[in-house]
């Protein structure tokens, strides 16, 4: 058996140990409500991991297509970029992938190239989940810098105020 | 931690009674004296508390609005959620104190990825909830027939309701049992939900398990160590008329159960469960949303300082006339007299 | 505030990382500055110009935080006086069974995971200290009892969580007891602003408000030339020159708005909105430049200084002798007008009840402050038919609509700004049911904390709202984010740039501003935001 059909019939240890380990990022007192809480406008941020993580490994165990991967991982980062994580921290989930798939598939059945194959996707999405999150604390900066100029802008430019505006309502 | 605490002082409470009626036949204090103090302190303490609150005056109409406001009449208005008279005031709180109206809220169907229909864990809350109070009121309304003689009939309508399941002699009396598994189950929720583990404090598990001590006592006098009842209507109809005596050959079960039932009372009135008053003096949720419609006074408004218009045009006169805005006073130097419009902004 | 992340190594990385926090009770965790979570501390100059305590240079950052000598006692002392003076405060210090209802309900709960912010925590960092210094078994019990020390942390841990609350009164919907945060993080900003613990988002608007009328301290000239600008692109569109007047006496109404649609984008459109329904309408209104701000950042530091700030517009009304007085679109303005301005400035006797001079509808919910919402006025034109409406030129947009926290919960007005969308567009679309109305999630920068050094907080509060808007985003292709708040208009945009950026923000009345049919006018070809209308693009003339 391939390692696709492995991941296909193990997809559902492997995702739910897979959410786990993201969970235990959490605070503990936390964890419950994030794995528990089914709705997903009541907990967005478990559930958006957790259909994240499902799209990423249903497209792993197809084509693997980045650009189609690229989405899930957008909004798992978009989150975690924003929450208290160190940037190794808010993506090192990807990371976990390879030792959980490796844990709870067969690795007799399937060839050394078949597994580094996988492995080098998970690289490759691993440099794309960083530029995500990069690109995710950029506009983050950016809207910090630009949101006042960006809802002032025309009319101060327009009656030149630019100084008194400032004077009144720059931050430090 | 917080749960041994409280487990411990419940078993240090339950051996009280047993040393004190049992070994030392303290009759007299731990079937007349405790009971009478501890509902002294109930009712003085309960009284104190209301009028404690009740002397903070609510400087502010601020209900919480659940719902429509009444603006216009074409307009279907919440009466229930957003209430604009006392009368509808009084429906929102009557279902807010029989049913847990708000609590209710937590009840509703959640929609998971796909529109799948899912339910959360917390319509529990709302369920044991409320099988917790509404048992222990009946439970505490059966008890009335030790203070009453004869038994009044509404008090031997609701027992043969309870005991309708006809199980074993004497008939099992359901609200007992759904008493006990229903703080058994807040308990549970108490220690296994994590949020709530992390915010609770001795103070929340202490009343639990004292109400599971009482009820506790209570069935296993009722089912099993079986008392004697005339002695213990002589007892309480004693205290209820006051004339107390204390017959002789009660067993000591009965002493802690009602050593129990006296802490209750007693720590009743500083403890969490004053929110039996709070709840009816809740701002949020007392008030009518008519504060538009009614002036609403606060008794403590005081005078503070502000800026007035005189002030801020006396710094902006200029510019305010070079852009045509009109003023209440022209500038001094000018030649010309203007009349000036009397002014009426002053306070 | 924090650096630019610089790339982990890999093996960094593959470690996989650990880190469930130890469980310690929350009284022995400390608190932790985290960056992107906290406002700047208020400049000093802010303070002094309205005469509040403490004011000096400081910094959240700093150990050392410049508490005056005696802090100790100012925070005991103010916290008694309170307790004796709001039953909220002293109600919801001691009924609290801490059944955790409320805990999952709190947007930056459910978008940090802190379980410092379940509303039930953050009020038991208030009720702690109330214990230990306010009720006997806290002074003999201690911790066993739930209480603890007064301190320097207790102090900074106050202020960093009660400025992670929006006062959006969410929980107060679930607790059984009705017990509202809010009330308590009042509380708790009042307190460490007797210590001149102020921020500088809040600070800088309360001083300008007080000293020129309004939070961007836009003098008189600058109100009426940023007004006149509206005006000009209102010609450009429309063809019609319109003429507001402004302090002008006799006037029968005086509209009040907050001073974002004065200046801000997209703020101004709702403004152009106004101008051009009060001018097709011929209504005798007028400006003021004194009273030139609906909102209130008085409200996120004290109950006095909210009371300071909202003198004005009373006072104003009566200086320019109009009858009664038409509020514009904003949040927690309206709490106050609604739940507060006639408790501290009225009765107003001098005003009439308010009547609409177009439908000769009385104002029956506003007969004792005079004061009308204006959703409530335009919606009564619209069921009396008293303005002429196109909606197809709001055909490019797919609307959903954003309740705002204040004035869902803190007045209830749900049905108006709903039935002028309806009547003005013709593609509405609600949001999820447990995120609209009473239980509609706040945009994460209500309450003073639109700033942008706490951007991650923001983002974080805002993400329950967002992950909703993105929801019908997804389902039905919706792409404006309507609502009734000034600060929704500054801050939703923001919000949205991050999580939906497909989605654009606008006030009801922009949307009415567009649908408008005036006497008189061109064919419209372009919005309000001069931007071409879809579909009239060929009759569009290049300038
Ligand atoms: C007007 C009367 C009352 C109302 C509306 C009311 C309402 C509530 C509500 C809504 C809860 C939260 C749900 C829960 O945790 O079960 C609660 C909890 C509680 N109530 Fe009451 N209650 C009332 C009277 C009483 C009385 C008389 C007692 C005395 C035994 C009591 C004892 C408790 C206790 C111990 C809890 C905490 C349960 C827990 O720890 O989870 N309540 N009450
Ligand atoms: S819902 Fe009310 S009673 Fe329950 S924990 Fe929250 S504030 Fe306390
Ligand atoms: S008022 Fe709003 S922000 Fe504050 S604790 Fe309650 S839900 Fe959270």
């Amino acid at each position: 058996m391939g390692i696709r059909e492995q991941l296909k019939e193990n997809r559902e240890k492997i995702l739910s140990r897979w959410f786990e380990s993201i969970l235990k990022t959490y605070p503990a007192e936390t964890v419950r409500f994030l794995k528990k809480t089914k709705d997903q406008f009541h907990n967005p941020v478990g559930q958006t991991i957790k259909e994240g993580i499902e799209g990423i490994l249903f497209e792993l165990t197809g084509e693997g297509e980045i650009e189609k991967i690229t989405p899930f991982l957008d909004r798992i980062i978009r989150i975690r970029a924003i929450q208290d994580f160190t940037p190794s921290e808010a993506v090192a989930f990807i990371f976990q992938l390879k030792g959980i798939i490796r844990e709870e598939i067969d690795l007799d059945r399937i060839g050394s190239e078949e597994l580094l194959g996988l492995d080098k996707k998970i690289d490759e999405l691993a440099l794309k989940t960083f530029d995500i999150y990069m690109g995710c604390r950029e506009k983050l900066y950016e809207l910090k810098a630009t949101e006042l100029r960006n809802w002032t802008y025309k009319l101060l430019e327009r009656a030149n105020l630019l100084k008194e505006f400032e004077e009144n309502f720059k931050s430090k | 931690m917080g749960a041994l605490l409280s487990f411990g002082a419940v078993v240090v409470l339950l051996l009280i009674p047993a040393i004190g009626a049992g070994a030392l036949k303290l009759h007299s204090l731990f079937g007349v004296v405790i009971p009478y103090l501890a509902v002294i302190v109930f009712l003085v303490g309960l009284i104190n508390r209301v009028i404690g609150w009740g002397k903070v005056p609510v400087p502010f109409k601020i209900p919480t609005t659940c719902g429509q406001q009444k603006s216009l009449p074409w307009i279907k208005h919440s009466r229930l959620e957003s209430p604009a008279t006392g009368g509808e005031v009084f429906l929102r709180m009557v279902l807010e104190v029989l049913f847990f109206r708000s609590l209710f809220r937590n009840l509703r169907t959640e929609k998971a990825p796909g529109d799948r229909v899912v339910y959360g864990s917390s319509k529990w809350l709302w369920v044991a909830g409320l099988a917790f109070h509404y048992s222990f009121l009946i439970v505490f309304l059966r008890h009335l027939r030790f203070f009453k003689q004869p038994t009044p009939k509404i008090i031997g309508i609701i027992e043969s309701f309870d005991g309708f399941l006809q199980i074993g002699s004497p008939h099992l009396l359901v609200t007992g049992l759904v008493l006990f598994g229903a703080v058994f189950y807040l308990f549970l929720r108490r220690i296994f939900v994590p949020q709530v583990r992390y915010i609770s404090l001795p103070a929340d598990y202490f009343p639990l398990f004292l109400i599971m001590a009482i009820a506790g006592t209570g069935m296993l006098m009722r089912y099993f160590l079986r008392v004697d009842i005339i002695k213990v209507k002589e007892l309480t109809m004693g205290l209820a008329t006051f004339h107390p005596k204390v017959p002789e050959g009660i067993s000591v079960i009965f002493y802690i159960h009602l050593f129990l039932v006296s802490t209750l009372f007693a720590y009743f009135p500083f403890s969490k469960m004053v929110h039996l008053g709070g709840v009816f003096l809740s701002p949020t949720r007392n008030l009518a949303n008519n504060t538009r419609m009614v002036h609403h006074p606060n008794p403590w408004n005081y005078p503070v300082k502000v800026h007035t218009y005189e002030e801020y045009e006396e710094e902006f006169r200029d510019k305010m006339i070079a852009a045509g805005i009109p003023v209440e006073k022209q500038p001094e130097p000018r030649e010309e007299e203007q009349p000036t419009e009397e002014s009426e902004g002053k306070e | 505030m924090s650096k630019q992340p610089k790339p982990p190594k890999p093996d960094e990385l593959a470690k996989s990382i650990e880190y469930k926090t130890p469980e310690t009770q929350w009284m022995e965790t400390p608190v932790k500055f985290k960056p992107g979570m906290w406002c700047y501390g208020s400049r000093p100059k802010y303070l002094e110009e309205v005469g509040m305590p403490n004011p000096r240079e400081w910094s959240p950052a700093d150990d050392d935080w410049k508490l005056p000598e005696n802090w100790k006692e100012i925070v005991l002392d103010g916290m008694k006086d309170r307790l004796g003076k709001y039953r909220t405060f002293k109600l919801f210090m001691d009924i609290c069974v801490r059944c955790g209802a409320c805990a999952d309900k709190c947007h930056f709960y459910i978008g940090s995971g802190d379980p410092k912010n379940m509303p039930v925590l953050r009020a038991e960092l208030m009720r702690s200290v109330y214990r230990k210094y306010f009720t006997t078994g806290g002074k003999l019990f201690g911790k066993t009892a739930g209480a603890r020390e007064l301190t320097e942390d207790v102090i900074k841990e106050w202020w960093y969580y009660y400025y992670q609350c929006t006062e959006c009164r969410r929980c107060s919907v679930f607790c059984p007891y009705g017990i509202d945060t809010a009330e308590i993080t009042i509380m708790g900003r009042e307190l460490t602003n007797l210590l001149g613990l102020q921020t500088d988002w809040i600070g800088g608007p309360v001083a300008n408000c007080y000293h020129k009328g309004n939070h961007l301290g836009l003098e008189p000239h600058t109100i009426q030339s940023n007004i006149e600008m509206m005006c000009d692109d209102i010609e450009e569109i429309t063809g019609i020159r319109i003429e507001p007047t402004f302090n002008r006496k006799g006037a029968e109404i005086l509209f009040v708005t907050p001073s974002g649609d004065l200046f801000g984008l997209p703020g101004i459109y709702t403004c152009m909105g106004y101008l051009m329904l009060f001018h097709e309408l011929g209504l005798d209104y007028t400006w003021s430049t004194y009273a030139s701000e609906g909102g209130n950042f008085g409200f996120f530091t004290s109950n006095e200084m909210a009371k300071r700030l909202h003198y004005k517009i009373y006072a104003e009304a009566k200086r320019l002798g109009v009858k009664w007085i038409l509020g514009g679109e904003c949040g927690h303005m309206w709490r106050l007008v609604h739940q507060y301005l006639n408790t501290w400035w009225g009765p107003p006797d001098f005003l009439e009840v308010p009547k609409s001079p177009i439908t000769g509808t009385v104002f029956e919910n506003a007969k004792s402050t005079k004061m009308v919402h204006v959703t409530e006025f335009t919606a009564d034109l619209i069921k009396h038919g008293k303005i002429k409406l196109d909606p197809s030129r709001n055909d490019h947009l797919k609307i959903t609509f954003h309740d705002s926290c204040n004035t869902s919960r803190g007045m209830g007005i749900f049905e108006e700004p709903r039935y002028i969308i309806k009547h003005v567009a013709r593609h509405f679309y609600e949001m999820p049911e447990n995120t609209i109305r009473e239980k509609t999630f706040c945009c994460g920068s209500g309450s003073g904390l639109n700033a942008g050094e706490n951007m991650e907080l923001r983002m974080r509060g805002g993400f329950p709202r967002a992950n909703a808007v993105r929801y019908v985003h997804e389902k039905y292709g919706v792409n404006m984010l309507a609502n009734i708040c000034a600060i929704d208009r500054a801050a939703l945009p923001t919000l949205m740039q991050y999580w939906v950026p497909e989605v654009d923000v606008c006030g009801v009345h922009e949307l009415v501003g567009n649908a408008l049919v005036m006497t008189g006018e061109k064919k419209r070809t372009m919005d309000l935001r001069l931007e071409p209308l879809p579909g009239m693009e060929d009759e569009e003339e290049e300038e």
